[in-house]
């Protein structure tokens, strides 16, 4: 996918450019609110990675201003305030997304990747009703889950938690990440709750199956998958 | 003008001078001291022009008396018999006087020798100067007289000489000036006393906080025991500094804490990393170590981010994001998401929630505390010898229009002299420090709940440990 990030601390930039980079991606960069916004305007990007406190022009008038012009490129707006309160601004100045500083690269790579992704599952389309990973199937409407055709009984919320994985499926999805789709909360939860959680869904549908389908990604997350993983 | 080295200007004294004129107290006892002037003046000024009015009518019903006298006998004997009376009585010491002239003005009898020219020409009541008895006595007089027309065009003068009623006149007026002046003195003597009290006191306040600012942080201000307004703002001052240093020993203490807690995990960060570089032969072996650095570095992420957010909440940063939610619900949600972790400890989650629990508040922050009881209630409420039964109760009330969100455990509990310790940041019991957490659950949770005007009770639960976290409810 093709990033821009728009952050003024030299090194935080340097190191996103070069870790997106590895990640197989194309990234530019603008050191101020007024470039980034030039930028945004005229490349075409699939996500914008912005800083809230930005010079010339602050991230968040940024947002609102591409906003105003139209530009629906999703946005997700990086803070060092981490306040709860500043989520609900960023989003409120049209972000996609908001993470607070400091994040783990994998949690920004990931959130990053969803966000792409939701911009190229053909926009305006309303959500799929059903969605299949390999011989795993998941109806919204009938609330069914079957793999290989036989039926797997979810609680409600593994229900949740397994759509979620599903609608991303082949991406990383972090705990948090998790904890905020499917729970709507974002604290931190102290503990692995959220591992308990995925164990117990995984316990559900990869029992009795040669391949287990979610898989862990130490550091990051998990990802439901139909094949083995192959190592980069 | 250069001022010599021998005398330099009194330059210390004229800032005094000009400090004292611009003190609120200089400022008040002047206009006193000119309220007061005015007063007495009008008081004093009223007396001595009474007195004055008193000693002229005096003399004025003396005249008429005289005249009376006379006009008597002049009626009774003619001219003739007016001036053997005049002639007589000018004769007899005192301040009345008598004078009668011929139609042209000539001095026939009586005891004044000079008038000014113009009195005689009309009949009327005149105050002027006068000349008396022998030519040798120059000395001018003043008096008030009555000029009169007899028949055939002479004239007749009575008057009396007004020299004791001038000095008593001039008594009246010094009198007056002299206890205006005395008030004057005495306004300004106390004012000067006043303010440069008022001054000192104010002066010592600011000169001790002077000291404060300059890092005696331990310095107070004196309160005198007047239980004036100086010494309440001294009392409040004093307050004030208490709270400053409570602050400061607060954040002294947090940033001991953070750099004592933090250490460990970096140190342990960064000998991991070091390690992986020493011995690491494989790729496999790299990563995995790479993979257990950045679980250390996300760890140490979670412990910044809780103290932020600590940080900000006893800063008082009133978010935005206030909503009206369901406690309940959110206590219901929070439950369920670890309900799985205390099964996999063995402990059993009851959960019995009121419905609608409205409150106006920040659901993440409430759904944080709760999370955090949780978090410790699994954590520290299995015990090692399961003598009782394993069980984690969440319940929310309401009553008395607060929700009283509780959450209670069968573990060990925490004895009452160390209740009030682990709300504070990074306290760990002892018993705790061999398991993960970096202290800070709870005094998020007090954090929160000061955040939401609430409170934060710990009590025993026989055994075990209850939480209340008492939180204002929704206008219904």
């Amino acid at each position: 996918m093709r990033l821009l990030i728009i952050e003024d601390d030299r090194e935080a930039a340097a190191y996103l450019v070069k870790a997106f980079r590895e990640a197989g991606h194309a990234v530019d960069h603008a050191g101020d609110g007024l470039d980034g916004y030039a930028l945004a305007r005229e490349g075409d990007y699939d996500v914008l990675i912005v800083d809230r406190m930005l010079p010339k022009l602050d991230g968040l008038s940024l947002v609102r201003s591409l906003r105003e012009q139209e530009i629906a490129t999703p946005v997700l707006i990086l803070s060092a305030l981490g306040q709860v309160d500043d989520r609900v601004k960023g989003l409120r100045a049209g972000g996609d997304d908001y993470l607070p500083k400091p994040y783990a690269f994998s949690e920004l790579l990931a959130r990053t990747e969803v966000l792409a992704r939701r911009r190229t599952a053909a926009t305006g389309q309303s959500e799929a009703t059903a969605y299949r990973v390999g011989d795993l199937e998941l109806d919204r409407l009938s609330h069914r889950v079957t793999r290989a055709g036989r039926e797997i009984v979810l609680q409600p919320r593994e229900f949740r938690l397994l759509e979620y994985l599903m609608r991303h499926a082949g991406q990383v999805v972090t705990r948090t990440m998790l904890l905020e789709h499917v729970w709507d909360y974002h604290f931190d939860p102290q503990t692995n709750v959220i591992d308990v959680h995925v164990s117990r869904l995984r316990a559900k549908i990869d029992r009795g199956f040669e391949h287990p389908m979610i898989h862990t990604v130490r550091g990051a997350g998990y990802v439901i998958r139909a094949d083995e993983p192959l190592l980069p | 003008m250069t001022p010599s080295a021998a005398s330099p200007p009194p330059d210390g004294l004229i800032a005094r001078l000009g400090k004292i004129f611009r003190t609120t107290a200089f400022k008040l006892s002047l206009a006193y001291l000119v309220l007061f002037a005015v007063l007495a003046s009008l008081g004093l000024g009223y007396v001595a022009w009474n007195a004055r009015r008193v000693l002229d009518d005096q003399i004025l019903s003396t005249i008429d008396a005289e005249i009376n006298g006379l006009s008597e006998q002049y009626t009774a004997g003619g001219l003739r018999r007016l001036i053997a009376v005049v002639e007589r009585r000018a004769k007899e010491p005192g301040a009345s006087l008598y004078l009668v002239t011929t139609p042209a003005g000539e001095h026939i009898v009586g005891n004044v020798s000079r008038l000014p020219a113009d009195i005689l020409a009309r009949s009327g009541q005149y105050e002027s100067y006068y000349g008396r008895g022998s030519d040798a006595d120059r000395s001018e007089h003043r008096a008030i007289m009555r000029v009169f027309n007899l028949a055939g065009g002479f004239r007749l003068v009575v008057g009396r000489d007004t020299e004791e009623r001038d000095r008593l006149r001039a008594a009246i007026g010094n009198t007056f000036g002299s206890s205006l002046a005395l008030v004057v003195l005495l306004g300004v003597l106390g004012g000067w006393f006043v303010a440069s009290r008022v001054l000192k006191r104010v002066d010592d306040m600011t000169e001790t906080t002077r000291t404060i600012m300059a890092g005696d942080l331990d310095g107070r201000l004196r309160v005198g025991g007047a239980g004036d307004e100086l010494d309440r703002l001294a009392q409040n001052l004093n307050l004030m500094l208490e709270r400053i240093g409570e602050l400061m020993r607060g954040m002294r203490e947090v940033s001991d804490n953070i750099a004592h807690d933090l250490k460990t995990p970096l140190t342990r960060l960064r000998n991991r990393a070091d390690e992986a570089l020493r011995t690491a032969e494989t790729p496999e072996a790299l990563r995995t170590a790479m993979e257990g650095v950045i679980e250390d570095s996300d760890g140490l992420i979670r412990v910044f981010n809780a103290l932020l957010t600590i940080a900000r909440l006893e800063a008082g940063n009133a978010p935005e994001s206030v909503s009206r939610f369901d406690a309940g619900a959110v206590a219901r949600e929070v439950a369920e998401l670890y309900e799985p972790l205390a099964e996999d400890r063995g402990l059993s989650l009851t959960v019995d929630i009121e419905p609608d629990l409205i409150l106006d508040g920040n659901r993440e922050l409430v759904g944080q505390a709760i999370a955090n009881l949780l978090d410790n209630a699994i954590k520290y409420g299995a015990r090692s010898d399961a003598s009782g039964p394993q069980e984690i109760t969440v319940s929310a009330v309401r009553a008395d229009g607060v929700v009283r969100l509780r959450v209670a455990d069968r573990g060990p509990g925490i004895p009452e002299a160390e209740r009030e310790r682990v709300l504070d940041r990074f306290v760990r019991l002892d018993a705790a420090r061999t398991r993960p957490g970096f202290g800070l659950g709870l005094s998020l949770v007090a954090a929160v709940s000061r955040l939401h005007g609430g409170s934060l009770e710990l009590a025993d639960n026989a055994p075990g440990l209850a939480v209340t976290l008492s939180l204002p409810a929704g206008a219904a």
